[in-house]
C-alpha cells in the first residue's frame, strides 16, 4: 500500500516508531520465549530430557493430556451447538446467552476454581451429600477437568461466531429445501465451511486447557504424582529450585504456544483464500 | 425478531447451550453469590478493610492500571505501524502479539521472574556497579536526584539498586506482558478501516500531517482504545499465574488479590475469600458494563455521523 506523501509520515519518523516497536516486542516478547528454551537447554540435553523422565513429571504429562482431551470434546460439542444456536436464530435472550458466553474471560482463574470449592469443596454447598455418596470432586480429576472447562468455554464458540456469520446460511437453507436432514446439513456443509476457525478454536482451547494454572491451582490440592498438572509441576520443580527441570517442562507448552500462533497464520491466510474462491463463484 | 426457522436443531442447540451454560458457569457462579449472601455486612466489610486486603487490592488494581496505561500507549503505536507500515519481519511481528494469549501463564511467570531477578539477564543490568544500575540509584536511589526534588524515593530502590523482580515493578512487568496483545488487536481493524477520505480532505485544507493525526485520526480510535484499555485492565486485576513467580508475595507489600483468594482458601476461610472474589467480580463486572455502554455509544455515534 504506497500512500502520498501527505497522508503518511515522514521516513526519518516512520524509521523510528518501527524500530520502537520491533524494540518493544523484542524486549517484552520474544526474550520471554527465548529466555525458557535458554534455561531449559543451558545443562545440556541429557538434563533436559532427564526432566521428562521423572515419574511425577510423567504423571502430570498425562494428567494434563487427558484433562486436555475431555475439556476440548466438551467445549467442541458446546462450541458447535452454541454457535448454530447464535447465528442461525433470532430469539429473545440472545444477547444474555452471548454475555454468559464470553463471562468465563471477565473472571479471574483464581475465582473460577474459587466457586467450584464452594460448590463442591468438604465444607461447600454440596460438600456433605458428596461425602455420603464417597463422590471426591475437589483435589481430584473431577475438579481439575471442571476448572479447565470453565476456564476454556468460550475458545470455539468465539472462534465460530464471527466465521459462521460471514459465510452465511444461504447454502444451508438450499440443502433444507431439498430436503437435507439437520444432521445432513452440519455434516456437509456447515463443518466443512467453518473448518479452519474450527481447527484454530480447537487448538487454542487445548493450549489454554494444557496451560490453566491459577484455577486448577486452586481445586487440585497440589497433590504430587496425583493431582498435579504440568503447569503446576512447573511450578513445583521453579519453587524447588529445580530451575532447569522447571524450564524443560516449561519449554513444552512453549513450543505448543508458538503452534497455535504458526497454526493462527496458516488458518487466517486459508480463510481468506476460501472467502475469495466463494465471492469468486457468486460473481 | 422473526426470522422463518427454516433450519432444523433450534430445540437441540438450544438445549445442549443453556444446559452447559448452566452446568459450568451459572450454577457456580450462583453458589458464590449463595454464599456471600451468608455473610453478614460487617462480616464482609471486616474481610474487605483488613490492611492485608487493601494492601493488596490498592496493588492489583493499581499495576493492573499501570499496566493497561502503558499498553494503551504502546498499543497504539504498535497497532499504527503493523496496520500502516511496511517493513521486513511485519508479519512476523503481527503473529507474536498473540504470544501472551497462547503462552501458559506459569511459564511466562517463570521466565518473566528469570529474566528480570537481580541475576537475570536484564535484571542484572540494574544492580549497583553497572552504568545503569548506578544511573537508577542516582537518579531515584536513596539520596538521589528524585529524593531531592520530591523528598521520598517509595520503596521501589533500596541500597540493592532498582528493584525490577519481586516487587511492584515487577507485577506491573508481568501484567504488561499478559496484557499487551489487547489495546492492539481492537484497534487493527478500527485502523484498518479508517476512512482515508477524512484524512484527505484535512490534508488538502491545509492541516498539517501532526494536526490530521491528532484532530482527525486519534479521535477516531479513542472508543476502541478505551475498550482495549478497559479489557486489559479487567484481566490485570485477576491476573495470577504470570504473576505470582516475579511478585516475591512479601504480606502487605507485593500480595496481589488473587494469592489472598488462595490463601484464605488455604485456611479454609470460604468466608474471606468469598468476599474478596465478589468484591473483585463487582469492579469487573462494572468495567464490563462501562466498556458495552461505551460502545454503544460510540457505534450511535458513528451511525449518526455517517
Amino acid at each position: 500500500m504506497q500512500r502520498r506523501p501527505h497522508l503518511t509520515e515522514p521516513v526519518w519518523l516512520r524509521t523510528i516508531l518501527i524500530v520502537m516497536v520491533l524494540g518493544w516486542l523484542g524486549l517484552f516478547l520474544i526474550l520471554p520465549l527465548v529466555v525458557v528454551f535458554h534455561e531449559a537447554l543451558q545443562r545440556g540435553w541429557q538434563t533436559y530430557l532427564a526432566a521428562f523422565t521423572q515419574r511425577d513429571a510423567q504423571h502430570a504429562i498425562q494428567l494434563s493430556l487427558l484433562t486436555a482431551a475431555i475439556s476440548v470434546v466438551l467445549n467442541t460439542t458446546f462450541g458447535i451447538a452454541a454457535a448454530w444456536l447464535l447465528t442461525r436464530y433470532r430469539f429473545r435472550g440472545r444477547q444474555v446467552l452471548l454475555t454468559l458466553v464470553d463471562l468465563p474471560f471477565a473472571v479471574s482463574p483464581v475465582i473460577a476454581g474459587l466457586v467450584f470449592v464452594l460448590l463442591f469443596g468438604l465444607q461447600g454447598l454440596l460438600g456433605p451429600t458428596l461425602r455420603e455418596w464417597n463422590i471426591q470432586i475437589i483435589f481430584a480429576l473431577p475438579g481439575i477437568v471442571l476448572a479447565t472447562v470453565f476456564v476454556t468455554l468460550p475458545f470455539v464458540v468465539r472462534e465460530l461466531i464471527p466465521i459462521m456469520e460471514a459465510v452465511g446460511s444461504e447454502e444451508e437453507q438450499a440443502a433444507r429445501v431439498l430436503g437435507a436432514s439437520g444432521f445432513t446439513i452440519l455434516w456437509r456443509i456447515t463443518l466443512p465451511n467453518v473448518k479452519w476457525g474450527l481447527l484454530y478454536g480447537v487448538i487454542l482451547c487445548t493450549a489454554r486447557a494444557l496451560g490453566e494454572f491459577g484455577a486448577v491451582s486452586v481445586v487440585s490440592g497440589h497433590i504430587r504424582g496425583q493431582t498435579s498438572t504440568l503447569p503446576l509441576h512447573i511450578e513445583v520443580l521453579y519453587n524447588d529450585y529445580q530451575s532447569s527441570a522447571a524450564f524443560a517442562c516449561a519449554s513444552l507448552l512453549s513450543l505448543f504456544g508458538v503452534v497455535v500462533l504458526v497454526v493462527k497464520e496458516v488458518v487466517a491466510w486459508r480463510q481468506r483464500a476460501q472467502l475469495a474462491r466463494s465471492n469468486g463463484s457468486a460473481t | 425478531m422473526a426470522t422463518p426457522r427454516v433450519l432444523p436443531g433450534f430445540g437441540i442447540s438450544l438445549g445442549i447451550t443453556i444446559t452447559w451454560l448452566s452446568l459450568i458457569v451459572l450454577i457456580p457462579l450462583a453458589a458464590l453469590v449463595a454464599k456471600s449472601m451468608t455473610l453478614t455486612f460487617s462480616q464482609f466489610w471486616e474481610v474487605i478493610s483488613a490492611t492485608r486486603t487493601l494492601a493488596a487490592m490498592r496493588l492489583s488494581f493499581g499495576a493492573a492500571f499501570v499496566a493497561a496505561l502503558v499498553n494503551l500507549v504502546a498499543g497504539v503505536v504498535i497497532a499504527w505501524v503493523l496496520v500502516r507500515y511496511r517493513f521486513p519481519g511485519r508479519r512476523l511481528a503481527d503473529a507474536l502479539i498473540d504470544l501472551p494469549f497462547a503462552l501458559p501463564t506459569a511459564v511466562a511467570g517463570i521466565a518473566l521472574t528469570q529474566l528480570y531477578a537481580p541475576n537475570g539477564w536484564i535484571g542484572s543490568c540494574f544492580v549497583p556497579g553497572t552504568t545503569l544500575g548506578d544511573a537508577t540509584l542516582w537518579l531515584v536511589g536513596p539520596h538521589g536526584v528524585l529524593e531531592a526534588i520530591i523528598g521520598s524515593t517509595g520503596v521501589l530502590v533500596d541500597q540493592e539498586g532498582l528493584k525490577l523482580a519481586f516487587s511492584a515493578i515487577g507485577v506491573t512487568l508481568a501484567l504488561i506482558f499478559v496484557t499487551l496483545p489487547f489495546v492492539v488487536r481492537t484497534l487493527q481493524p478500527i485502523i484498518e478501516e479508517l476512512p482515508q477520505e477524512l484524512e484527505e480532505a484535512a490534508a488538502s485544507m491545509g492541516a498539517s500531517r501532526f494536526a490530521v493525526v491528532r484532530r482527525v485520526i486519534l479521535p477516531e480510535l479513542l472508543p476502541a482504545a478505551i475498550t482495549g484499555f478497559a479489557l486489559a485492565f479487567a484481566r490485570g486485576v485477576g491476573e495470577y499465574g504470570s504473576v505470582i513467580f516475579i511478585a516475591g508475595n512479601i504480606q502487605g507489600e507485593t500480595e496481589i488479590a488473587p494469592l489472598l483468594i488462595v490463601i484464605q482458601l488455604e485456611q479454609y476461610q470460604y468466608g474471606a475469600a468469598t468476599a474478596i472474589a465478589v468484591f473483585m467480580l463487582c469492579v469487573s463486572f462494572a468495567l464490563l458494563l462501562a466498556i458495552n455502554a461505551l460502545q454503544r455509544w460510540s457505534n450511535r455515534r458513528a451511525r449518526e455521523g455517517g
